[in-house]
């Protein structure tokens, strides 16, 4: 596809969700009222976040894949001279899977919300804040310029905010300025470092600052400024002990804030890592690089440990709560693999950022229709003595569980499997003059993760999905027998399921992308 | 020997003589107008203010300098209307009219005498669009005064009011001390270099250790003091947030965006034009007053609840002290770059933004007070149930105050200033500014969020039906439009301000 159609593509991306949002503010055209304002505005949502998700995959379609290494629909206007910011955009490889895993889980949460709306005020804000939700999500992974990168990063903050403190569950309003606030003052510490790279680098274009690969910075400086810059992406990350926001977030969130936040926010801090901190001040990246290896490795054992201690007879442990914990474990293994300043490593951690995406998003979104059906999430009450024996009453939904269960704890053969494994299969042999024991070490700390993670997803597949005949345990009796999986819920979830078999049966077709694009950011941009 | 009538370049010192005459046109107009035609004062000094502005059109070039010194070889002149002066002219004549719109209404609800209260709002606009042209000491004096005597009244207007005698009072004594004690300074700075044209003082300070070395360091230290007052910095903000409760709405706006660009105008002019030699003294001075003031402000805004009375009055006077420790940042970090004009930019392009939001923000307080007089907080619950545009507004101008998108042109403004601070080296500045940002954004999204909240139930709404809102009054919603309209435009091209930060402004 010629260059001109891929720039328009990119840029239609990136602007059609935030003119989607002031549409929906506005009122219904004639003949697109629908059956109710409600219909008509939740309608508005699914057709524009799916002919954002249409624009991406023809981007993806078009993105010249023998060279996924060159940024292409690139545009590169000036902005704003004084500050030498200029709106430049670019796909690469590593990028354009993040791109699509975002329009495609914004379009399934609109077009879940389209016949679940979660309870809250109308629905018109809500569809309003999950376009430019979108549209700063994509907008962080398609900007190539350090300050609309930041601009991106904080577009997304007032979006959820609202999300969850006007549409979420109990204790939203805290989990809400949790969330925000320690968002913030992470970002705002990175803008220090940002700004720094631009000053002491002479420019703001990521790809000019990837091509001089730090030979501009000095070496204060790049450890100043990766120390700013990794701050605030281990905050959104989120990297242990910087976690502490995200149960408190995932579990007030409506279940599509949930899968939003896990699906696609969490990313934009991998992300950057991988854009920014490794290319751009490769020294600073490297002497930290350690030390973020093992607040990731105590990540993965925290999060595991803490989901066993929740999945636990009698923790009262949260269905959501463990999920969002799970992802503490799995972020850990992305930035595990940055942290090896391998290709493998970085390409497994951008293969695991997809494959949580997908799986997490699917949990979220099971776990919700648990909710959803038994008007709890507490896994004490739902499993009552024996189990909840979903399997028995809810053959499908119990059998998505599991399969989500399996998928996350990296069974070979899906999408959780490779990202993990290669994140591991990294930090056995780390980047020259990274410490060998000590990433050996962090690899078998890893791999022990994997077994904690195995193990509490077993447990909770056996207390939700297994258990009793139907007898006995407060939830039965409450809720005799829940319903199976409604269509709008299938439609919703088999993408997910398809793409996470897809991935892990032929993750050639992601890592082929990837592979190109992290090698030369890894080499410097050249 | 030039000859001893000067020659007065009438052009250049329009803008401020405008202003000045229209006031006089106001106060004799309002001997002859009957009671009924009163309001057509108000448009005389509305028509004033944009014949002000338009003024300013033919001096963009920028190099227009009169009341020079023609005896001695130099060019020493007390004004001159450079780029830096039309900025500031254009966000002191801008602030003015967007004042006057809030207040044509004001003046008929609270019955203010409007003949006086014109004419003490223009007075004081042209002695704030004299200063930043001064170039000598006994100019900035004056017009400095200019600027602040007629404010005195101006807060002092609801007669009736105790509070607002009070806060008159409040205002009038502190503001008087600093005036003294700046004069003080200013003399000093006379004797030990016995000029007072900003640029021949630049010149002619004694150096450190020298025998009027400690005189000229007072005299710079006390001349700073009087400025840092005006701005109200710490620890000489404690007239704020009483002097806005107390005057009317309007003047409240007046003061947090004129009444600071007056300041920071003085400031400016004096460290970086007049002292620049000692700048390692006012350079770490202003570091750290931009630190305790931003800090003291944001810490009290936080602290103001919802529910008492003019809590929202006081919540944006304290940020607005939090707002004016981040635009002295860069004028600490002028002290320490060697190129101040870019550093002082980025005060100009805040200031500018600050400006228009910060009056927006008022504007729509003063729509809320129309309805709810008690300006607390609680009353903004439900805002966008009652009028959806003014919530959206008012929540825009809070987000470009706290920085965040859509607020965009607040959050580079702030980048400029935080890049001013990490250029000049100011590591540990940006790092209390950056706690700071994140204190002041709890409390803008905290209002922000309480806009959307739905309504609390009122006990006796139960039997009748909500009264329809009654209709706003036009200059009110001219004054909001123009606001959000500035900051939408600049949102969208934020190199419109943030050029100046660029530019080579001094």
């Amino acid at each position: 596809m010629s260059h001109t159609v891929m720039q328009y593509l990119l840029a239609a991306t990136l602007v059609l969700p935030l003119l989607g949002a002031v549409g929906a503010l506005l009122p219904a055209p004639p003949g697109l009222k629908g059956r109710s304002p409600e219909q008509a505005v939740l309608r508005h949502g699914v057709t524009v976040t799916g002919a954002v998700l249409a624009l991406t995959v023809a981007l993806a379609a078009g993105f010249d894949h023998d060279r996924p290494a060159r940024m292409q629909g690139t545009t590169d206007l000036s902005w704003i001279p004084a500050l030498g910011i200029r709106i430049h955009l670019g796909v690469d490889g590593v990028s354009l899977p993040l791109l699509v895993l975002t329009a495609l889980l914004t379009f399934l949460c609109a077009l879940y919300s389209y016949f679940k709306m979660p309870a809250g005020p109308s629905p018109k804000a809500f569809v309003a804040l999950i376009l430019v939700l979108e549209s700063g999500t994509l907008a962080s992974f398609a900007v190539l310029d350090l300050m609309l990168f930041f601009l991106a990063f904080e577009m997304v903050l007032i979006p959820m905010y609202f999300l969850i403190a006007r549409w979420g569950g109990d204790g939203r309003e805290r989990a809400a300025w949790r969330f925000i606030l320690y968002t913030l003052l992470g970002s705002v510490v990175m803008l220090l470092g940002l700004l720094l790279i631009g000053i002491k680098g002479g420019t703001f274009d990521m790809v000019a600052l990837a091509t001089d690969n730090g030979s501009k910075l000095s070496r204060t400086t790049q450890l100043i400024a990766v120390l700013a810059i990794g701050i605030g992406l281990a905050v959104k990350a989120p990297m242990w002990p910087l976690h502490s926001w995200l149960p408190d977030a995932h579990t007030a969130a409506p279940t599509v804030g949930s899968v939003l936040l896990a699906g696609v926010l969490l990313k934009m801090g991998t992300y950057g890592f991988v854009r920014i901190v490794l290319p751009i001040a490769p020294d600073g990246a490297h002497t930290f690089a350690p030390y973020l290896a093992a607040f990731a490795v105590v990540g993965i054992l925290y999060g595991s440990l803490v989901c066993l201690s929740l999945a636990r007879t009698g923790a009262k442990g949260d269905l959501k709560r463990l999920v969002a914990y799970s992802s503490v474990g799995h972020m850990g293994f992305v930035l595990l693999g940055i942290a090896t300043m391998t290709p493998t490593g970085v390409n497994g951690a951008l293969f695991a950022n997809i494959a949580h995406g997908l799986i997490t998003g699917l949990l979220f979104f099971l776990v919700g229709a648990v909710k959803d059906r038994y008007g709890t999430s507490d896994l004490d009450a739902l499993s009552g003595a024996t189990g909840a024996a979903l399997y028995g009453k809810a053959p499908r939904l119990g059998g998505l569980l599991a399969f989500g269960a399996v998928a996350s704890l990296g069974l070979p053969g899906l999408a959780g499997f490779w990202g993990e494994m290669l994140a591991m299969f990294g930090s056995f042999r780390p980047a020259d003059g990274l410490s060998r024991p000590a990433f050996l070490t962090f690899m078998a700390l890893a791999g022990f993760g994997t077994l904690l993670t195995a193990a509490y997803m077993l447990i909770v597949v056996r207390r939700v999905c297994m258990g009793g005949d139907g007898e006995g345990g407060p939830a039965h009796e409450l809720v005799p027998a829940p319903a199976d999986v409604r269509t709008y819920e299938f439609a919703a979830w088999t993408p997910l399921v398809v793409l996470t078999v897809l991935a892990g049966l032929w993750p050639a077709a992601l890592l082929g992308l990837t592979d190109p694009a992290v090698s030369q950011l890894l080499r410097g941009g050249n | 020997m030039g000859s001893l009538v000067q020659s007065v370049d009438w052009l250049a010192i329009a803008p401020p003589t405008i202003t000045a005459v229209v006031a006089l046109v106001v106060l004799v107009a309002d001997l002859f107008l009957p009671e009924g035609k009163k309001p057509l004062l108000g448009g005389i000094a509305l028509a004033g203010l944009v014949l002000a502005g338009l003024s300013l059109l033919p001096l963009l070039d920028g190099d227009r300098s009169t009341f020079c010194l023609t005896s001695s070889g130099t060019r020493a002149c007390s004004y001159t209307a450079d780029h830096f002066t039309l900025v500031i002219q254009f966000l002191v004549l801008g602030g003015a009219l967007l004042t006057a719109l809030l207040s044509v209404s004001d003046l008929v609800d609270f019955s203010l005498p409007s003949g006086e209260y014109w004419f003490l709002l223009l007075s004081s606009a042209a002695g704030a669009a004299l200063l930043p042209a001064s170039r000598d000491l006994a100019t900035l004096v004056v017009a400095l005064e200019v600027a602040s005597l007629p404010a005195f009244a101006l807060v002092g207007m609801r007669r009736d009011d105790r509070k607002s005698s009070e806060a008159a009072l409040k205002f009038f004594l502190s503001s008087v001390t600093a005036t003294a004690v700046m004069l003080l300074g200013v003399s000093f700075v006379y004797a030990a270099t016995g000029s007072l044209h900003l640029t021949e003082v630049a010149g002619g300070l004694p150096g450190e250790g020298t025998r009027l070395g400690v005189l000229a360091q007072t005299g710079v230290a006390l001349t700073l003091v009087g400025f840092a007052f005006k701005t109200a910095a710490v620890p000489f903000h404690f007239w704020v947030p009483d002097t806005y409760v107390g005057a009317p709405l309007p003047v409240a706006a007046y003061l947090s965006v004129v009444g600071k660009a007056v300041g920071f105008t003085g400031l400016i002019l004096v460290t970086v034009v007049a002292f620049p030699s000692y700048a390692d003294v006012w350079g770490p001075a202003l570091a750290v007053l931009a630190a305790l003031t931003m800090t003291a402000g944001n810490v009290a805004a936080l602290r103001q609840r919802a529910d008492r009375a003019h809590s929202a009055v006081r919540l944006l006077a304290w940020s607005s002290v939090g707002q004016a420790g981040y635009l002295l940042v860069p004028i600490a970090a002028a002290g320490y770059t060697g190129d101040p004009a870019h550093a002082i930019g980025s005060t100009v392009a805040y200031a500018l933004m600050y400006a228009a939001v910060n009056l927006g923000a008022f504007a729509v307080a003063a729509l809320v007070a129309r309805t709810s007089p008690a300006h607390r907080l609680a009353d903004y619950r439900g805002l966008y149930a009652r009028r959806p545009l003014a919530a959206l507004a008012l929540g825009f101008f809070l987000l470009c105050l706290a920085g965040l998108p859509p607020g965009v042109i607040g959050l580079f403004a702030k980048v400029t200033v935080f890049s001013a601070a990490v250029d000049a080296g100011l590591g540990w500045l940006a790092v209390v500014m950056a706690v700071n940002v994140v204190i002041a954004l709890y409390y803008y999204l905290q209002w922000t969020a309480l806009l959307f909240r739905p309504a609390a139930a009122e006990p006796a709404a139960a039997g009748e039906e909500e009264p329809a809102p009654a209709r706003v009054p036009l200059p009110l919603a001219a004054a909001m439009a123009l606001a959000a309209a500035l900051g939408i435009v600049l949102s969208g091209a934020p190199q419109l301000v943030l050029r100046f930060a660029s530019g080579a402004l001094l």
